[in-house]
């Protein structure tokens, strides 16, 4: 187990730069998922640390090593690739056993560290299968037997659910949760799906386009969403976001529907500012106008689409809610779902 | 065929014989075309190889299609008055040593340019691609002056050394397509699993490959085993000769065909490439219609 830091670390295919200057600091033990658009440069920060890109610029430590200029193979990692990368030939338990045989370590103690390994993960009964006979499940979990035998300093997971349907998914994300319990082992995980960044981890580090826009813990990110994009990017359905003006009795929007605001935080009189709303903060019963468009029940919850001040918007509704397409409805809105950012710069203005 | 208003086991019945007959001229008639002008020389061949002298040239007292009295004198006559098993002897070793030396050449040529990614990898495998395309009836000439200087004529190293010259590019461009369809990702997992390139080569690349790597073998051998213009050019005396060379300048004696021992020659010369080919078939074919999938 090691920490991780990450200090301006730059990368540049030829002269297009994809990583601009990413600091993050990855303490022991800790379990970081690294979540983003496509295109925004988790992977190629996740094989950065693993070493197999080349850095362009700042510094990787592992523990209190530089580790810039190491091979994978010194740096004590072990990584989950999306396509688990199992090798075909090999069967499962040589598989697992295959970065302590190629360390030369004796076959009868490469058998004893495969085995708890593959009863962690439910594996035990299949040491003797190739690849090819597993399902997509059942290798996904290879790929982290592979990496649980090699006990690492650093556990690397790029998107490693990617490929599973969705209710696998939401069972491989518990087992990979369980297994940090357990064993405790630094990770970084990548994912472009928040969900699964906002269940898993200890710490999350929202990118975009090659920075880093906001780190911190998953309620952290939800609360206080640090700018527009971070707003837009955490939370499902995502935030709703309304064009107004601020005054003293809170935001107007366009067609002159006033909106309430308790934490106005840095924002001045006059100010365009983008009103953002959680769907899940607004509840029946209340002054502000929504146009129903349409309802989608799912049993718990209702989805309600509607208009607001001339916009489109999304809302959850614990209650049932009967009204019919066209008709207008009053609702409530939970100050704590309520965030303000300067229209032009995205940032968060609301303390 | 007019068509009926269908009634659906009456059109089933028709569609069937329809299918049936559309499958013997459409499949089946073209397929047994093919496979008798293919089979035709070898039918030919076996049979010369046992037809007495005196019913090979009389068409009027006997069909050329067929054998009455069939004979091994001309195999006998192969085996033990001339200098065929030398030959074959000869034939074997080269085939042998130089599919081993280009396929060890090929494996590395191939894995730099695919994987290593130098600067001028894809340069070097168009030049090497580009050396493939240079006709033997050309290289023979520059290539005799070589091996004359470097004083390896008429001996199997001569044409050891020489076959390489087409094998390794064939070879490697072969392998170039296989290596290239090993996920990258198998080898930078065992990069962080602790592997060398040496390790990856040895351990994950060539394992995967295997279907790639006979297919390469078994192309180099057929063609060394066929090579014609090295091996009549650079070697000189009867028992240096390789088969295809010795059957043809040997048994023929001026304007004299000695068809039998010919036919008998060419028939024992293509066996083990037969039997080569019948061994791994199924490597071969998954290596030409197939890549490696997880
Ligand atoms: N070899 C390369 N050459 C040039 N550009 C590259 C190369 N590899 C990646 N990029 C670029 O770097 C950027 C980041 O890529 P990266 O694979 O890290 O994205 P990602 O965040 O992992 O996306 P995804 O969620 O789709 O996997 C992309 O814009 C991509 O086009
Ligand atoms: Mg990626």
């Amino acid at each position: 187990m090691a920490s991780v830091t990450i200090d301006g670390l730059r990368k540049s295919y030829g002269a297009t730069e994809v990583l601009h200057g990413v600091d993050v600091d990855i303490a022991e033990g800790e379990f970081v998922v690294l979540v983003g658009p496509s295109g925004c440069g988790k992977s190629t920060l996740l094989r950065m640390l693993a070493g197999l890109e080349h850095i362009s610029g700042g510094e990787v430590r592992i523990g209190d090593r530089v580790v810039n200029h190491l091979p994978p193979k010194d740096r004590d990692i072990a990584m989950v690739f999306q396509n688990y990368a199992l090798y075909p030939h090999l069967t499962v338990a040589e598989n697992m056993g295959f970065s302590l045989k190629l360390s030369g370590v004796r076959k009868a103690q490469i058998a004893e560290k495969v085995r708890p390994a593959a009863e962690i993960l439910g594996l035990a009964h299949l040491l003797d299968r190739y690849p090819r006979q597993l399902s997509g499940g059942q290798r996904q979990r290879v790929a982290m037997g592979r990496a649980i035998v090699r006990d690492p300093q650093v556990f690397l997971f790029d998107e490693p659910l990617s490929n599973l349907d969705a209710k696998l998914r939401v069972s491989m994300r518990a087992e990979i949760k369980n297994l940090h319990q357990r064993l405790k082992t630094t990770t970084v995980y990548v994912t472009h799906d928040q969900i699964e960044a906002m269940t898993m981890a200890d710490k999350i580090v929202v990118m975009h386009d090659g920075i880093v826009e906001q780190i911190g813990a998953p309620l952290d990110l939800y609360d206080r969403p640090a700018n527009l994009f971070v707003a837009g990017f955490i939370g499902s359905p995502a935030m709703n976001f309304l064009n107004g003006v601020f005054g003293p009795d809170g935001v107007t929007l366009a067609d002159g529907t006033v909106l309430p605001v308790t934490d106005a935080g840095a924002a001045k009189a006059g100010q365009q500012v983008v009103y953002g709303l959680r769907p899940e903060s607004m509840a029946l019963g209340g002054d502000v106008p929504l146009t129903v468009e349409v309802t989608e029940p799912t049993g718990a919850e209702t989805y309600v689409v509607g208009q607001l001040g001339g916009a489109e918007v999304t809302g959850v509704f614990r209650t049932r809610v009967t009204a019919k397409p066209g008709e207008q409805i009053g609702i409530r809105i939970d100050p704590a779902g309520i965030h303000l950012f300067d229209a032009a710069s995205g940032a968060r203005l609301s303390h | 065929m007019a068509k009926t208003a269908p009634t659906d086991d009456h059109s089933e019945g028709m569609d069937h014989f329809d299918s049936r007959a559309r499958r013997i001229l459409t499949l089946w008639l073209p397929l047994a075309c093919f496979v008798f002008v293919l089979l035709f020389p070898f039918y030919w061949m076996a049979i010369t190889a046992i037809k007495p002298n005196y019913q090979l040239t009389d068409y009027e007292n006997y069909s050329p299609f067929w054998v009455v009295e069939p004979t091994l004198r001309h195999i006998r006559y192969l085996l033990f008055e001339t200098t065929y098993p030398a030959w074959m002897w000869n034939t074997i070793v080269v085939s042998v040593v130089s599919t081993a030396l280009a396929l060890v050449a090929s494996v590395f040529a191939a894995y730099a340019i695919e994987r290593l990614r130098f600067r001028g990898a894809r340069m070097t495998g168009l030049l090497i691609f580009l050396a493939y395309l240079v006709p033997p009836s050309i290289l023979f000439i520059p290539l005799a002056v070589i091996v004359f200087q470097v004083g390896i004529f008429d001996s199997k190293l001569a044409l050891i050394l020489t076959y390489p010259t087409f094998l390794i590019p064939f070879c490697t461009w072969l392998l170039m397509g296989y290596f290239r369809s090993i996920p990258y990702e198998l080898e930078e997992s065992a990069l962080v699993d602790g592997a060398t390139r040496w390790q990856i080569l040895t351990k994950i690349v060539l394992p995967l490959s295997v279907p790639g790597l006979i297919s390469a073998g078994i192309f180099a051998f057929t063609l060394s085993w066929n090579e014609f213009i090295y091996a009549l050019t650079f070697i000189s005396s009867s028992e240096n000769k390789t088969v295809p060379v010795g059957v043809l300048t040997e048994l023929v004696r001026g304007d004299i065909y000695e068809w039998g021992a010919l036919m008998s020659g060419a028939l024992l010369g293509s066996l083990p490439v037969v039997i080569l080919y019948s061994f791994f078939v199924d490597y071969y074919v998954s290596s030409m219609t197939g890549a490696v999938k997880e």
